[in-house]
């Protein structure tokens, strides 16, 4: 009993009508690591609320246990389940910027529990809190409790979580999607961070997550979860070396493809830009910005969030204001503002947006949002136009019968199929992909790209596309382009610039990208 | 920003000053509404004075000695000259100074508002957090239902209602206020009884409504979750983690409250025939009195103006995100 931290046997919770989790059974042992993997809507949080106890309003368990240092969780009183908390579990979260309670300093709720269980002073709260921030890197680690949590970054705000749940000495902690939201750089110090102090504390451990790569760089075991059912479990390295069902095997060949894209003939350039600045108001957000979109090429545009890239790629579809500099479309110079360009140069410039839910109006068809750019720049009306729309949804393999349906009632994946299609159908020379997978989960997420990939050999399209997932971009782009602070740092085709970037950021960056290759992290500690 | 590094941001001092001063042209711009709705109205001040049997003549001597004569542009400027330095004109039905007019009867309506705001807002809001925390109990439904009923009743009814119930049928409260000064504490406790009454039935509905959702929405969020899997107590949750955030909106929603119950006290004084700001204003509209109109309207515009000014200002005050300013966010 005791060499288990966590037992969880045969656990079924149900909502209203529909089953969340069914026959979950696993443990941690004290020291482990356990790696958690599934698609969002697996049950991933259901199953990380469950482990401390919690079921959100409408969920009830229907079958199973979940046992946390010898009590069975689901059946406390509630005063014995907030004790158990309080002592012997921890939670780390993926919004820390939410998780914070924005009206108090980030010292007083870190240490919160040393007052309520311990009776500690505020003197001694400070010093606890001060080691704790110094054991994960916190700047000026005395005065960083002080602060208020919109006064720090991120990455600090999840190194401020962590210190919160290390706080209690727990048996357990859960790290749900840690890292899902910070930047690969960041990301990277806290993977390392949350490696150190779980590693030298010796107690279990539940990571959460949707990157494979990640979970395998820090688990001793994995679970991979889909429709709220294991699919698989096992130690990590057998289950990456030898996937046996056919979800992970695709998980895992998803990782591994490099199947590097044959350097294309060279070509003109479609979209040229020299020297520009851009932003809004009066500030610039991108300068000294030089670039050439070569005709019938990917390229790719990566940096992390802030770099500019997003504003760029808006600046090029005439959606921000030219402060300096010129911007060329097939020789002739373009106007800044896409009010200005005549509806011709629009038709040749596509834009396909990151959250489709935004980017799709709920109230139309699927007939009425890819049905406006053929009548707007095709003039394409009744049989013509009901022809075209059905070749559309053909090309972007989506069934006839979607053309009567409105978003809300598609996948995430499919809507952005939609956008996809409302894209083509103007019959664009450009098309600008902004972070069009990123929202998507990551067999989604290939399927989208093969998808676009396939779309790119039947015509002659050129493509920007934006990304800040560099493992992305390593499988089908032709040229890269590095964005960082707003200007861009190194440009070059694909192949030179994974296999021998020459700046250091470019480096540091394709360095913190994770993998699947043992030994990864502990080779960055 | 970037500018922090040349220019210390003063949210709170440019929020100050921006608001003064776009209240200072929201009053101009009332006052001006206010004098040609009343200029649209048919008849003028001569016309009300002399009654129906008055002669062409007298009639056109008395729109010369009252100015009336001069176009309406003319005399929204000499009114608004007068206005700055002060000077509100005399009553046009009276003859006497309008402050002098409108000074007691503000105070009795103040004394009203008054009486009405330290019973409403504590009745209001606290049973908006108790539904909130108590969220699909009986009391939450209860609470539901009431304030329902309520919005949907016209403000008049529900006095109208207590007049006959407590005043005609039981006769334990009079049904017209005389000035509540007149005799001691006991009769004006008496007087103001069945008004205040009134005031808090009606007000009270749309404030707990307010507050319920204000505590709703602190308790859904993710601060107060991860309060919940720290084990902490669900009292200590309530107190320390969900209310003091949820202060601004309901220090707003007090705010508001004060300045809706403004607008129901006009209504309440007719229906008591109390004699406040209010009645003066109806019932100088029926004279076509427009000094005291204009006045009057100037009056509960500052006051509505002032609140929602105060509401925002106390949300910022009691937000540590716009009081302490965000700084060293890149690290």
């Amino acid at each position: 009993m005791a060499t288990f931290v966590l037992q969880i046997e045969n656990l079924g919770i149900q909502a209203k009508r529909s089953t969340i989790l069914e026959g979950i059974s696993f443990d941690v042992t004290p020291g482990e690591i356990f790696g958690i993997i599934g698609e969002s809507g697996a049950g991933k949080s259901t199953l990380a609320m469950a482990t401390v106890g919690l079921l959100r309003a409408g969920c009830r368990r229907v079958a199973g246990s979940v046992r946390l240092a010898g009590k069975s969780l689901l059946d406390l009183s509630q005063a014995d389940l907030e004790r158990t908390r309080r002592r012997k579990v921890s939670y780390v979260a993926q919004s820390a910027a939410a998780c914070f309670n924005p009206f108090y300093r980030l010292g007083e709720q870190v240490t919160e529990l040393a007052a309520l269980e311990l009776g500690k002073s505020r003197a001694e709260r400070q010093r606890l809190a001060a080691d704790l921030f110094r054991e994960l890197q916190l700047p000026d680690p005395e005065r960083f409790g002080d602060r208020y949590p919109h006064q720090v970054s991120g990455g600090q705000l999840q190194r401020a979580m962590i210190a919160m749940a290390l706080l209690n000495e727990p048996e357990l902690i859960i790290f749900d999607e840690p890292t899902t939201a910070l930047d690969v750089t960041t990301q990277l110090e806290v993977l390392r961070l949350i490696r150190k102090v779980v590693k030298g504390r010796g107690c279990g451990s539940i990571y959460i997550s949707h990157d494979l790569a990640v979970v395998s760089q820090l688990a001793d075991r994995v679970m991979v979860l889909r429709h709220g059912k294991v699919v698989e479990m096992g130690p990590t390295r057998d289950l990456i070396e030898n996937p046996q069902a056919g979800y992970t095997r695709d998980l895992v060949a998803n990782q591994t493809t490099t199947s590097s894209v044959p350097d294309p003939a060279a070509s003109r350039p479609i979209v040229s830009v020299e020297n520009l600045a851009a932003g809004y108001g009066r500030v610039s957000a991108i300068r000294d910005i030089s670039l050439d979109l070569s005709s019938g090429h990917i390229t790719c545009l990566v940096g992390e969030s802030g770099s500019g890239k997003t504003t760029l790629a808006r600046t090029i579809a005439g959606l921000v204001d030219l402060h300096a500099g010129v911007l060329r479309f097939k020789g002739s110079e373009l106007p800044g503002r896409v009010e200005r360009r005549d509806s011709e140069t629009r038709r040749r410039l596509q834009y396909i947006h990151q959250l489709p839910d935004l980017a799709l109006n709920p109230r139309q068809t699927i007939r009425e949002v890819v049905g406006r750019p053929l009548a707007k720049f095709r003039g394409l009306r009744g049989a013509a136009a009901e022809h075209r729309l059905r070749e559309l949804l053909r090309d972007v393999e989506l069934p006839e019968t979607f053309l009567d349906r409105v978003p809300g009632s598609l996948s995430g994946g499919q809507k952005q199929r939609v956008c996809i299609a409302r894209a083509l159908a103007a019959e664009p020379d450009v098309l600008i992909c902004d972070e069009v997978t990123s929202a998507l989960d990551p067999l989604v997420e290939e399927s989208v790209i093969k998808l676009l990939l396939r779309l790119m050999k039947a015509r002659p399209l050129t493509m920007l596309f934006i990304t800040h997932n560099l493992a992305l971009t390593r499988r089908f782009a032709h040229e890269v382009v590095v964005m960082q602070q707003g200007r861009i740092v190194e440009a070059g085709p694909a192949s030179s610039v994974f296999s021998a970037p020459r700046e250091a950021y470019t480096k540091k960056l394709l360095d913190s990208t994770p993998l699947m290759e043992r030994g990864w992290l502990e080779a960055r500690l | 920003m970037l500018a922090s590094a040349t220019h210390r941001p003063a949210p709170i001092r440019d929020f100050v000053v921006s608001r003064v001063v776009s209240g200072l042209v929201s009053l101009v711009l009332i006052t001006a509404l206010v004098f040609v709705g009343t200029a649209l109205l048919p008849g003028d001040t001569a016309g009300a004075l002399l009654g129906q049997n008055a002669t062409p003549a007298a009639l056109e001597a008395l729109r010369r000695d009252l100015g009336l004569d001069q176009p309406l542009v003319q005399r929204y400027l000499v009114w608004l000259a007068g206005a700055l330095r002060g000077d509100f004109g005399t009553s046009l039905a009276s003859g006497r100074a309008v402050s002098e007019v409108l000074l007691p009867r503000l105070a009795n309506s103040l004394l009203l508002a008054g009486a009405g705001a330290v019973f409403l807002l504590p009745i209001a809001i606290g049973g908006g957090i108790l539904a909130a925390i108590w969220q699909g109990s009986w009391f939450d439904r209860l609470i539901g239902f009431t304030s329902m009923l309520f919005l949907a009743m016209p403000a008049f009814l529900v006095g109208y209602i207590l007049i006959y119930v407590f005043a005609v049928r039981l006769g334990w409260f009079p049904s017209m206020s005389v000035a509540p000064f007149a005799g001691g504490t006991r009769a004006w406790a008496q007087i103001l009884t069945l008004p205040v009454i009134s005031l808090v039935i009606i007000g009270q509905a749309h404030t707990m409504k307010l507050t319920r959702t204000a505590i709703l929405s602190v308790l859904a969020s993710d601060y107060v979750l991860m309060a919940e899997i720290k084990g902490i107590s669900r009292r200590r949750i309530i107190l320390r983690h969900a209310l003091p955030n949820a202060l601004s909106p309901i220090l707003s929603i007090s705010i508001l409250t004060i300045a809706y119950l403004i607008v129901d006290v006009v209504v309440i004084e007719i229906v008591f025939s109390y004699p406040g700001l209010g009645k003066l204003m109806v019932d100088s509209v029926a004279y076509r009195d427009l000094t005291v109109v204009q006045a009057c309207g100037l009056l509960f515009a500052l006051v509505f103006i002032t609140m929602n000014f105060l509401a925002d200002l106390l949300a910022m005050l009691v937000n540590p995100r716009q009081r302490v300013p965000a700084r060293g966010a890149a690290a």
